[in-house]
C-alpha cells in the first residue's frame, strides 16, 4: 500500500475540517470505549486476563522461531502447505503464482490488514486475478474507488451511514436503502453470487496455533467461513507473529480480543482453519495455503520495540486515543493508524516515510492502559523518537533547541536570568488583559488557543525576595 | 518530615503561585520545606522529544539536588510522574546512578498524593466559595494513581462542590511539545475538554498540573470565556497566600 505518513499534518487539518467525518468518528467513543469498559468489567479480572495475554505472547515471542517450525509441520501433516515471505512483494508473488497455477481468475476475500499491508488486491488484478472483497466495510471501500481502510477492525468507520446510502445508490444503482439491515441485504444478494464462483478464498488469521498447525479468524460476518471453506483453494496470509504456541493459549487470547475489540464477550463466529478438507469431509478446501510474512517483523523482534510484536490486533489503542478519535485514521497515512500504527508504520514501511508518526500523540497513556496485551505504546513511541534523535532524524531547530534549553537548564544562575527575562517579557506580551494571542516561534500554539500570560516574576525571584527579608 | 519542594519550571516561570500554595500547604501539614535553590527542570521536554542525553544530563542534576532530602514534593503529577515512573528506565544503563535514581522515586510524591497519604493532612485553609469541576491529568492519573487525593483535599472545604465532568480522564491535548507540533489537534482536545467541563456549569476548572491548565485557559479565553476560572489545585486549597 502506498505511504502518505509523512503528511500526517496536512491530512489531520482536513480530517478536523471534515463534518461528516467528525460526525462519523462520533461512534467511535459513543460505543467502542463504552462497550469495552463494560465488557471488561462484566469479565471480572479483566486485568489478570490481560496478564495471562501478555505472558502468552511473551513466551510465543521468545521462541518464534521454534513456535514456527511446529506451526510448519503441524500444518503441513494436516495437508496444507506454508510459504514464506520475507516481503510484500513475495508474499504476492506466491499467491499469484497460486493463482495462475489453478486457472483462478477470481477471489473472495475476508478482511485482513496483512493484504492491505502487502497491496495484495493490486497485485492480484495486475495479474488478472479479480479479487472481491466481502468483509461488509472493505466491499463499501472497494466499490468507492478502492479507498483504504480507516481503522484495523471497523475498516469503514469514517464514513456515516447516509454516506453509504448514497455510495450503494450510485453503484449497485437501486433504491436508495437508509436501513443497516436493507443496506446489508443489498450487499449480500450481490457477493452470495461471488463466493458460489470464486476459484479461490484468501483470509488472514488473527492467530496461528502450532500445535494443531490452525489458523484461526475472529469475525462478525459470515463471509469469513465461506471464504476458508466454499472456494476449492484457500490461501491464509498473515504476519510471522501471530503464532501462539497452543489451544489453551488461544483460548485466553480469544477471551481477550473481542472483549476489547468491540465489547463483545466472543464474535458471531471463530473459524479454525485445520488441514484441508478429508475424504469424508462435505466441506473444505483441496488446497490449503499459508502464507507466512516477515516484511520487517523479525528486524522488530531483535529491535528494542519488540513488545510491539505482541499486538493482538484488537483496535482498542485507536478507540481509546484522543488523537485517533479527533482525526481518523486516514491521517495516519498508511495500513495501521492510532498509536498501534504510530510503532509499527516506521518499522515496516520505513523511518524515513513515517517521520512524523512517533509524534502524533499526546503521551496521555489511554492506549496502553486499555492494550489487552500490555503493550507500553508511550514508551515505544518515545524510543522511536530516540531513535529519529540518534540517526539525525530531527530538524536541526529542534536538536538545537533542545540543547540550547538543556544546557541553560544545567546553569541554575543563567537559567534563572533567562527565565526572569522571560517572565517580564510575557507579561509584557500579554498587557492588561493578561493574554497572549500571538506568540512569535509558537503560531502551533496561539493559533487556537491564547496564551496565558504570567506574572511577570519567576518563584526563584519572589522566594529569594522574601527569605531576604526575613 | 523534611521535604524538598521541587517547583517545576511552569509553575516557576508562568504561575509562582502555585508554588507558594504548595510552600503554605506542606507547611501547614507540618513539614520542614526546603527549596534546593539550584533546581531547574526534571528533563521531560527532552526525555519525551528523544534527546535522552540532555535528559539525562538534568536527571543527574535532579537527583544531586534531591537526593538528601526525606520526601520530594511537586505540585505536578506530570513532573513527578516522569521522576517515580521514567528515571529508571533513563539511568539504566548507569548502575551507581541506578540506586540514587530508584531511591529518588521512592520518596517523590505529587503533592496531594503526599498531603493525603504521607503527611494526611487534616484541614485545608482554602476559601474558595462555588463549584469546582476537576481535570484528572494524564500522568497523574495514570503513572501515579492520582484520582481521589485531590477530591479528598477539596472536599474539607465546606463550600466547594464538585461537579464531575464527562470524560474527566480524557486528555486536554496539551502534551507538552505536542502542543506546538500539532496546534490544531491540540487545541480540538481543548475544545473538547472546555465543553465537557462547562456542561458542568461549574465556577473553575481545576487541576494538578499547569501545563493542561495552560492548554484548558488557553482555549477557554480564544472562545471567549473571561468568566470560567480555571487554577491549580494548590492554589484553591492554600486559599489567600502572603
Amino acid at each position: 500500500m502506498e505511504i502518505h505518513s509523512n503528511d500526517f499534518k496536512a491530512r489531520a487539518r482536513e480530517a478536523l475540517a471534515d463534518q461528516e467525518l467528525q460526525k462519523a468518528l462520533k461512534l467511535v467513543q459513543v460505543k467502542f470505549v463504552p462497550n469495552r469498559a463494560a465488557a471488561a468489567a462484566e469479565y471480572g479480572d479483566f486485568e489478570a486476563l490481560r496478564d495471562a495475554g501478555r505472558d502468552i505472547r511473551n513466551r510465543a515471542l521468545e521462541n518464534l522461531d521454534l513456535w514456527l517450525e511446529r506451526f510448519e509441520q503441524e500444518a503441513t501433516r494436516r495437508g496444507a502447505q506454508v510459504h514464506w515471505a520475507k516481503d510484500a512483494a513475495e508474499a504476492n508473488a506466491i499467491i499469484v503464482d497460486i493463482a495462475h497455477k489453478n486457472g483462478v481468475k477470481k477471489v473472495v476475500k475476508s478482511k485482513s490488514m496483512v493484504s492491505e499491508e502487502c497491496g495484495l488486491n493490486d497485485a492480484l488484478e495486475a495479474a488478472g486475478v479479480t479479487p472481491i472483497e466481502t468483509d461488509l466495510g472493505e466491499y463499501i471501500l472497494q466499490i468507492n474507488d478502492h479507498e483504504p481502510p480507516s481503522h484495523i477492525v471497523a475498516p469503514v468507520i469514517h464514513k456515516t451511514r447516509e454516506q453509504i446510502t448514497e455510495l450503494f445508490h450510485a453503484k449497485h444503482h437501486k433504491p436508495r436503502q437508509t436501513d443497516i439491515g436493507a443496506l446489508c441485504r443489498e450487499a449480500r444478494e450481490i457477493l452470495r453470487p461471488h463466493f458460489l464462483s470464486a476459484d479461490m478464498g484468501i483470509s488472514g488469521a488473527n492467530f496461528l496455533v502450532a500445535e494443531t498447525g490452525s489458523t484461526v479468524i475472529v469475525t462478525n460476518e459470515g463471509n469469513g467461513r465461506l471464504c476458508t471453506t466454499v472456494p476449492r483453494i484457500h490461501v491464509a496470509l498473515t504476519g510471522i507473529e501471530k503464532v501462539v504456541p497452543t489451544l489453551e493459549d488461544l483460548s485466553v487470547l480469544l477471551r481477550l480480543l473481542p472483549r476489547s475489540a468491540t465489547g463483545q464477550a466472543i464474535t458471531n463466529y471463530v473459524s479454525m482453519n485445520t488441514g484441508v478438507a478429508g475424504s469424508g469431509d462435505s466441506d473444505g478446501p483441496e488446497q490449503f495455503h499459508i502464507v507466512l510474512l516477515d516484511n520487517g517483523r523479525s528486524r522488530v523482534l531483535g529491535s528494542e520495540l519488540k513488545e510491539m510484536l505482541r499486538c493482538i490486533r484488537c483496535g482498542a489503542c485507536m478507540n481509546h486515543c484522543p488523537v485517533y478519535q479527533a482525526v481518523g485514521g486516514h491521517a495516519y497515512g498508511w495500513v495501521y493508524p492510532g498509536p498501534m500504527g504510530s510503532v509499527l508504520t516506521p518499522s515496516y514501511a520505513g523511518m524515513e516515510h513515517a517521520h512524523e508518526l512517533p509524534h502524533t500523540a499526546t503521551g496521555c497513556g489511554q492506549c496502553s492502559a486499555v492494550c489487552p496485551v500490555r503493550i507500553p505504546l508511550p514508551e515505544l513511541m518515545r524510543k522511536e523518537r530516540e531513535m529519529q534523535v540518534d540517526a539525525g532524524l530531527r530538524p536541526w531547530t529542534e536538536r538545537l533547541a533542545l540543547k540550547l534549553w538543556g544546557w541553560s537548564a544545567s546553569q541554575p544562575w543563567l537559567y534563572g536570568l533567562g527565565t526572569a527575562i522571560a517572565a517580564r517579557f510575557l507579561k509584557g506580551l500579554g498587557g492588561e488583559e493578561k493574554l497572549i494571542h500571538r506568540l512569535p516561534l509558537a503560531g502551533g500554539w496561539t493559533d487556537g488557543r491564547d496564551f496565558p500570560a504570567p506574572a511577570g516574576k519567576t518563584f526563584r525571584e519572589l522566594y529569594r525576595a522574601k527569605k531576604e527579608l526575613h | 518530615m523534611r521535604v524538598a519542594l521541587f517547583v517545576t519550571c511552569l509553575a516557576d516561570l508562568m504561575r509562582p503561585n502555585v508554588a507558594f500554595a504548595a510552600l503554605k500547604l506542606l507547611k501547614l501539614a507540618g513539614c520542614t520545606v526546603e527549596v534546593p535553590e539550584t533546581q531547574t527542570c526534571c528533563g521531560q521536554p527532552a526525555y519525551n522529544s528523544g534527546d535522552r542525553a540532555t535528559a539525562l544530563t538534568l536527571a543527574r542534576k535532579v537527583i544531586d539536588e534531591f537526593s538528601g532530602y526525606e520526601y520530594v514534593v511537586l505540585p505536578s503529577g506530570s513532573c513527578a510522574g516522569m521522576i517515580r515512573a521514567h528515571y529508571e528506565e533513563l539511568c539504566k544503563d548507569d548502575p551507581a546512578l541506578l540506586v540514587k535514581a530508584k531511591k529518588l522515586a521512592a520518596s517523590t510524591y505529587e503533592l496531594t498524593d503526599f498531603l493525603v497519604n504521607v503527611a494526611k493532612l487534616e484541614s485545608v485553609p482554602g476559601d474558595f466559595a462555588g463549584s469546582i469541576t476537576y481535570h484528572d491529568s494524564c500522568s497523574g492519573l495514570r503513572e501515579l494513581g492520582i484520582k481521589q487525593q485531590p477530591r479528598q483535599l477539596l472536599g474539607k472545604m465546606g463550600q466547594v462542590e464538585i461537579k464531575e465532568m464527562s470524560e474527566a480522564e480524557t486528555c486536554c491535548g496539551f502534551g507538552g511539545t505536542f502542543s506546538l507540533k500539532f496546534g490544531d489537534i491540540s487545541s480540538k482536545l481543548a475544545d473538547n475538554k472546555c465543553e465537557n467541563a462547562c456542561a458542568t456549569g461549574a465556577d473553575a476548572i481545576v487541576g494538578g498540573d499547569l501545563g493542561c491548565l495552560l492548554n484548558i485557559e488557553g482555549r477557554l479565553r480564544r472562545k471567549g470565556d473571561r468568566k470560567t476560572q480555571v487554577l491549580h489545585v494548590a492554589e484553591v486549597l492554600a486559599g489567600k497566600l502572603d
